[in-house]
């Protein structure tokens, strides 16, 4: 049936990470597969969508959509030079209706392994623009697309789905922005070369954080770490000094005894004119003296209370999952609708070439169903 | 016709205050634009009704206790909706619009239809003395609303539980910066009013100052917010500490504009 379409691919939910990192598709890759799909005749428009979670993918068959389903599979898994045993249990397919939710779902932030996570929506129109540039698309998937595009806005506007952290990493950095607003002209300072430390940092640069200050008790790492960030190395020894300048500490130091006490911020405090300090600690065992947060105008969170928010965030995002899916739903049937009109006008059209009453008969009770 | 327009203007007002509370809870942009909008209408109609009442007493529309808070009720709203455009931040609105509401339904539903005029208390000069004063009074009910806001928030997030809902709220050092600019809006036009005050007093009693207990509490509330201002800039009262000395200086205004205006001073009834 034409204008069916067609998804077949593998997600975070199907395939593990191992099978996941040997079928993904590079964007030349995902071209070159679009455009061999189509020179086989197998599929008249196609879209390969492949980002860390999920390969798949879109077509609109040339013919019967089941043996189109079929020809995509084997062609998916022969590409990643892939038994199809090893692969098809963590295949899934879906036709038409299905996929087309699918794609919604995806383009929401509903099927993402970080519910409500915004780098999808970037990713499907990345996917979705290489495939028009190269001149794989038609129809019926700019169409679906630009839908999917406009579900994954209307997601993000109207509900809260996106809008809370769910990472502790970037709690860090939306607890620095509830106290300092925008983070242009701030600056960080980082102990210690934690791997949080690292997602922490690069939040905040991404954020616009202006200085990075980078602190290690061993001069080689903080030198390698400073350049990393593009950040200043600050030596460990003239910490009390260099404590003063910065707007938001992380540190990643474990140590048995606190490395920044009381006394230590206090003074950093009465020399940096008593401005707020947010201080992340993400040692274990702590780093910072917990009677630190009881200073005026500083705010200490630890690891645990990051992830509490993170938790309480999580649970705030999954009331919001039935306003998302409603979205979801009322966009579907509009791209229903439309398919649906677009089947009867080209089936008017046909018989109109061949002024058959019957073919006429035959369109309007399309029409009607 | 006066009542008219101030029903419909309190209508507005509290379908601008429910659309904030909506727009609080959903972050929907539509509810969010809906409410600013509701919020400027009603500020027409409320203008409207405050013309009305001038044009029937033949002076400004303040010559008594209703007409003075119901003047500060509208400066309050505008003073507000100027902020929301400036700093692009419309989470305080819920929290600002219930003490317009408030001072709307006391100011003009309890007013007699037409107030007695007051021969002496005509003419531009006095107009734009009470008017300034007012709109002063109105920006510091928007700081102490903002100091509130900002206590608030200090004191969850230094409890380290900030929940959900404190992600729509302005950043802490934004808030400040609002209640600072507040002051400085409220500082100005009172110290613009207080002048223009002077200057009056001088042409219909040839001396600048009267020695009404007024212009005493009127010089405190000038030297208290000016205070606030140098130690919430400069020193390590910045922060919660300056919040707080931001909400009791409104203290003083409020029983300037009640206890002084009411009981003590002899020439300033109801401003």
């Amino acid at each position: 049936m034409p204008s069916q379409i067609i998804l077949i691919g593998l997600n975070h939910r199907t395939a593990s990470v191992d099978l996941r990192e040997r079928v993904a598709f590079s964007p030349a890759q995902a071209i070159r597969a679009a455009e061999e799909l189509r020179a086989r005749r197998i599929v008249d428009e196609a879209v390969v969508l492949s980002t860390c979670n999920r390969s798949e993918l879109y077509g609109v068959p040339c013919a019967d959509a089941d043996s189109a389903a079929g020809a995509m599979e084997c062609y998916f898994s022969a590409f990643h030079q892939l038994p199809p045993g090893e692969i098809n249990g963590a295949l899934y397919r879906h036709l038409n209706t299905e996929a087309i939710r699918h794609l919604f779902r995806v383009a929401a932030g509903l099927d993402s392994m970080l519910l409500g996570e915004a780098e999808i929506l970037g990713q499907v129109r990345q996917a979705y623009l290489a495939a028009l540039e190269g001149g794989v698309t038609g129809p019926v998937l700019n169409r679906l697309f630009q839908n999917a595009l406009e579900v994954g806005k209307r997601v993000r506007a109207e509900t809260d789905l996106g809008t809370r952290p769910m990472s502790a990493a970037y709690a860090a950095v939306k607890l620095a922005e509830q106290i300092f607003g925008n983070l242009k002209g701030h600056t960080a300072l980082i102990l210690g070369a934690g791997a949080m430390g690292e997602q922490v940092v690069e939040h905040l640069r991404h954020r616009g954080i202006s200085r990075v200050l980078v602190s290690n008790r061993s001069r080689a790492r903080m030198d390698e770490l400073a350049l990393r960030f593009a950040g200043e190395a600050a030596g460990w020894e003239q910490l009390p000094h260099f404590l003063e300048q910065p707007h938001v500490v992380i540190s990643t130091v474990s140590s048995d005894a606190p490395v920044l006490t009381p006394s230590l911020v206090e003074r950093a405090q009465a020399a940096r004119g008593g401005r707020a300090l947010l201080m992340i600690d993400l040692g274990v065992p702590r780093s910072v003296d917990p009677r630190v947060g009881k200073l005026y105008n500083v705010f200490l969170y630890n690891i645990d209370d990051l992830q509490r928010i993170v938790e309480q965030n999580k649970q705030a995002r999954l009331k919001e999952v039935p306003r998302a899916e409603a979205i979801v739903d009322e966009q579907l049937e509009k791209f229903l609708n439309w398919q649906s009109g677009r089947k009867v006008w080209r089936c008017w059209r046909n018989s109109g070439k061949s002024s058959s009453t019957n073919a006429k008969n035959s369109c309007g009770n399309t029409w009607r169903s | 016709m006066t009542s008219v327009l101030a029903y419909s203007s309190l209508g507005f007002y509290l379908a601008s205050f429910t659309l904030y509370g909506w727009w609080l809870y959903h972050s929907k942009r539509l509810l969010g634009r809906l409410a600013t909008a509701t919020l400027a209408s009603g500020l027409v109609l409320h203008y409207a009704s405050l013309l009305q009442r001038s044009r029937a007493v033949e002076s400004v529309p303040y010559q008594d206790l209703y007409g003075s808070m119901s003047l500060f009720a509208w400066f309050l709203a505008i003073t507000y909706l100027g902020m929301e455009r400036f700093h692009r931040q419309r989470s305080v609105g819920p929290l600002v619009l219930p003490i317009v509401i408030l001072l709307v339904c006391l100011g003009t539903l309890l007013a007699p239809p037409v107030p007695p005029p007051h021969p002496p208390a005509r003419g531009t000069l006095f107009a734009l003395h009470v008017t300034s004063n007012i709109l002063a009074y109105a920006a510091f009910a928007l700081s102490f609303v903002l100091s509130f806001l900002f206590l608030a928030q200090n004191r969850i997030l230094r409890n380290r539980k900030p929940g959900t809902v404190i992600w729509q709220f302005p950043a802490l050092e934004v808030l400040e910066r609002m209640a600072r600019s507040s002051v400085v809006v409220g500082l100005t036009a009172m110290l613009f009013g207080s002048v223009l005050g002077m200057i009056w007093t001088h042409r219909l009693r040839g001396t600048y100052l009267t020695g009404d207990p007024k212009e005493i509490a009127s010089l405190s509330i000038f030297l208290l917010y000016a205070a606030y201002l140098w130690l919430a800039r400069t020193t390590e009262w910045r922060g919660a500490r300056s919040a707080v000395f931001c909400m009791m200086n409104f203290l003083v205004v409020v029983f300037s504009y009640t206890v002084v205006n009411v009981y003590l001073s002899q020439f300033h009834r109801y401003f």
